[in-house]
């Protein structure tokens, strides 16, 4: 596996297969600089969308009330979930990391079909220019909330039609990864790579490609019959004509939960790569995650129903989704006992990733049983629409992917530019992140269940206490991500070279240079063993 | 290292797998519409019977029979490919293409009578119908409306086949990119054949 014995290929930060400047980024085919340039595109939606947030946080101290009018308001909760969640989550995790590592970690020289990769960025970027055209221009920015419900979305004068127009465009962006990576993934496997020989991230992005495959065309239907219901009056979710406001629900949601599955699994697969390194140990029970990626996938599939328990359906289909949602719970525990137990006896190196990765587990363990709280019908009804949901999809969103996110930043970071970081920053801005996070989103647990609606632009007096702890943590929170943000990019641009293999990581991107050559290998590499073959200590 | 980065990586059948997997959301797209169709027609089963009187049920099953041939033409320029008859394979093509072309004329005919007898979403007479039936017929310009555009990217593709076939990169050794093209080509006429008995045979 030695792969420096004689002068080393240049890497693919300097080789763009002869092209020079610009153009060598904006027309590569290389799933590596594309890796970056979502991660670029990404990076700048994240902080506008944590930009955003910061300022409904603002409002919610009274004291700033006069801040924003309530329309503006309700057009920044649209905007900041509409960014967040199509322009950063969902797209996040696959399209930098699963484009920059999914080809190296199965061996191959890149995705099945690259051309159509770098399509998939440009779709990606078309989607969010006009999803901003779509704040400027028309009668004001949307403001129907990130999920575009109707009847408000198609009744609205806001500029409703050009956003969805937006979350359509994304969505061939995300069908088409999903496309690349499974045929990556079926046909491009080194020899000997058999499919529990993967490294558990792929696993992952397996499963999360199926369900961009399966489940994103039905809401982009869904947003076309919005746009043809604003512009001709087709009448399908307009009750005047005959239409039907649940049907439109359904539809959102048999894409839209799935899709909370596209944004948690490949964090997961991230998860499940870091512990074993910094353990120094296999991975325990290659094959329980690996299955319960899949079975998150199907079972996740036929839950869309628990958004709707108050919109009207019947008792049985209620307790139906219910049971099939609380099910969803079997799979995710399993995942993280054997995170757990992969630790336990480990030889533990304590670096960055690994305290996020552990800050994910203790985040998404909150997030993750708040869920099965309000799959159960009494619950349900009691916290719907209240911050109870908004402090879950964070813990969830955020502590899980968003926490993972960062994980993987830190660990790829030495392997993707070349260089180090300095980590002590890196703790420094952990603690007010980790603290500010919980402050924030641990009291929007604790206002839901008092009964804070969300989505309301004033507050009664009882609630006050509850979001002055929260606007103070949401500092904390930003103070931490710039903190690590500031560290990573001067990191890039001035840190230490980093070595090929700073963490002791046994998977294939571990065993060629930082930063990998154009090609990733000289020659494909035979796979003997598994991903997770450590030397056993007492020979090293 | 640069002449030889990302070398010409051939694999037809992961080409195939892909665009299968290109279908697959294709159908789960026009799925979509096909729940709301279902859930429509159980609300208002009288109503979608009234609105499939009206269509013209002998242009639909014309422009069956016309998507039909058009899917028989595709596989035998696929064939006449594989049997390197060139001339054939191009001629079968161009009419595969011409008749995505007469269907989509049909289609036009029928759609301009509709619009004649003010049967179209937003219309003063439609507003007086029955709820149900407003929604049949927005459902039915919104699918059949979404099939033409299939109809017209799948004449594009084979126009564009057809120009590959002309510079050599199609052909006798290397017909995936056209058994691909026929592939689409034959979803569209699938397609076709589950909107004809909801929407004319409906009544």
């Amino acid at each position: 596996m030695s792969t420096t014995e004689h002068a080393p290929a240049p890497s693919y930060l300097e080789d763009a297969g002869g092209k020079t400047g610009l153009a060598a980024w904006l027309t590569t085919t290389d799933h590596k600089r594309i890796g970056l340039l979502y991660l670029y595109a990404m990076g700048l939606f994240f902080l506008i969308g944590m930009t955003i947030g910061l300022v409904m946080r603002l409002v919610q101290l009274t004291t700033f009330q006069h801040l924003v009018s309530a329309q503006t308001y309700n057009a920044m909760f649209t905007v900041h979930g509409v960014i967040m969640i199509f322009l950063f989550v969902i797209p996040g995790l696959p399209a930098v990391f699963g484009n920059f590592l999914l080809p190296i970690f199965v061996g191959a020289k890149d995705v099945a079909f690259p051309r159509l990769n770098l399509a998939s960025w440009y779709f990606f970027i078309a989607g969010a220019i006009i999803a901003v055209t779509s704040l400027f221009t028309g009668h004001g920015a949307p403001d129907t909330g990130w999920s575009f419900y109707a009847p408000f979305s198609v009744k609205t004068g806001t500029n409703v039609t050009l956003a969805v127009f937006a979350a359509f465009v994304l969505g061939f962006s995300s069908m088409l990864t999903g496309i690349n990576f499974i045929t990556t993934i079926h046909r491009m496997r080194a020899p000997g790579m058999g499919w529990f020989r993967m490294p558990l991230f792929c696993w992952a992005a397996y499963a999360t490609s199926w369900i961009q495959i399966l489940a994103t065309p039905i809401v982009a239907i869904t947003l076309v019959l919005v746009m043809l219901e604003r512009l001709f009056g087709i009448g399908v979710f307009d009750p005047t004509k005959g239409g039907d406001p649940v049907l439109y629900q359904h539809m959102f949601w048999i894409y839209s939960h799935p899709a909370v599955y596209i944004m948690i699994l490949p964090a997961m697969g991230a998860i499940s790569e870091i512990l074993p390194t910094f353990a120094k140990r296999p991975i325990f029970g290659y094959r329980g995650i690996a299955f319960s990626s899949l079975s998150i996938a199907g079972v996740g599939s036929l839950v869309w129903a628990h958004h709707m328990f108050t919109s009207g359906m019947s008792e049985f289909a209620q307790l139906v989704f219910s049971l099939l949602t609380m099910l969803v719970a079997i799979p995710s525990a399993i995942k993280v006992f054997n995170w757990v137990s992969t630790l336990y006896k480990g030889s533990i190196s304590f670096e960055p990733p690994l305290l996020f990765a552990m800050s994910f587990i203790f985040l998404f363990c909150i997030g993750g049983l708040t869920g099965v709280m309000q799959g159960a019908l009494a619950i349900n009804i009691h916290v719907h629409d209240t911050y109870f949901i908004v402090g879950h999809f964070h813990y969830v969103m955020f502590g899980g992917t968003g926490f993972a996110f960062f994980a993987a930043l830190l660990y790829w970071f030495p392997k993707m530019t070349g260089k180090m970081y300095n980590k002590a920053a890196i703790y420094a801005g952990w603690v007010p992140m980790f603290v500010g996070f919980n402050m924030l989103y641990f009291t929007m647990l604790v206002l839901g269940m008092m009964g804070m609606p969300r989505r309301y632009y004033l507050h009664l007096p009882q609630y006050h206490l509850g979001h002055q702890i929260a606007t103070v943590g949401s500092w904390f929170l930003a103070l931490g991500i710039v903190i690590i943000i500031v560290t990573l990019v001067r990191a890039a641009l001035k840190g230490a070279k980093a070595p090929a293999n700073p963490w002791g990581g046994v998977t294939l991107e571990w065993q060629i240079p930082s930063p990998p050559p154009l090609e990733n290998f000289e020659e494909i590499p035979l796979i003997e063993h598994g991903p997770y073959h450590f030397p056993q200590r007492s020979e090293a | 290292m640069s002449e030889h980065a990302h070398t010409i990586h051939r694999d037809d059948f992961g080409d195939k797998l892909g665009m299968w997997l290109f279908l697959v959301t294709e159908i789960v797209l026009f799925g979509g519409l096909f729940i709301a169709y279902s859930a429509m027609r159980s609300h208002y089963p009288v109503e979608f019977h009234h609105g499939g009187a009206e269509l013209n049920a002998t242009l639909g099953v014309t422009n069956t029979v016309v998507l039909l041939t058009s899917s028989l033409t595709m596989v035998l320029s696929l064939a006449a490919l594989q049997q390197a008859d060139m001339a054939k394979a191009k001629a079968f093509l161009l009419t595969t293409i011409g008749l995505g072309g007469v269907f989509l004329v049909i289609k036009t005919f029928e759609w301009s009578a509709k619009f004649h007898h003010g049967l179209y979403p937003g219309s003063a007479h439609m507003g007086t119908l029955p709820p149900g039936e407003q929604v049949f017929f927005g459902l039915y310009f919104t699918m059949t409306g979404l099939h033409g555009v299939h109809v017209i990217a799948g004449m594009s593709v084979l126009g564009w086949m057809y120009t590959l076939l002309g510079k050599g990169k199609i052909s006798t050794d290397r017909f995936v990119t056209l058994e691909n093209g026929g592939l689409y080509w034959h979803l569209v006429d699938v397609i076709w054949i589950f909107l004809l008995p909801l929407f004319y045979l409906a009544a």
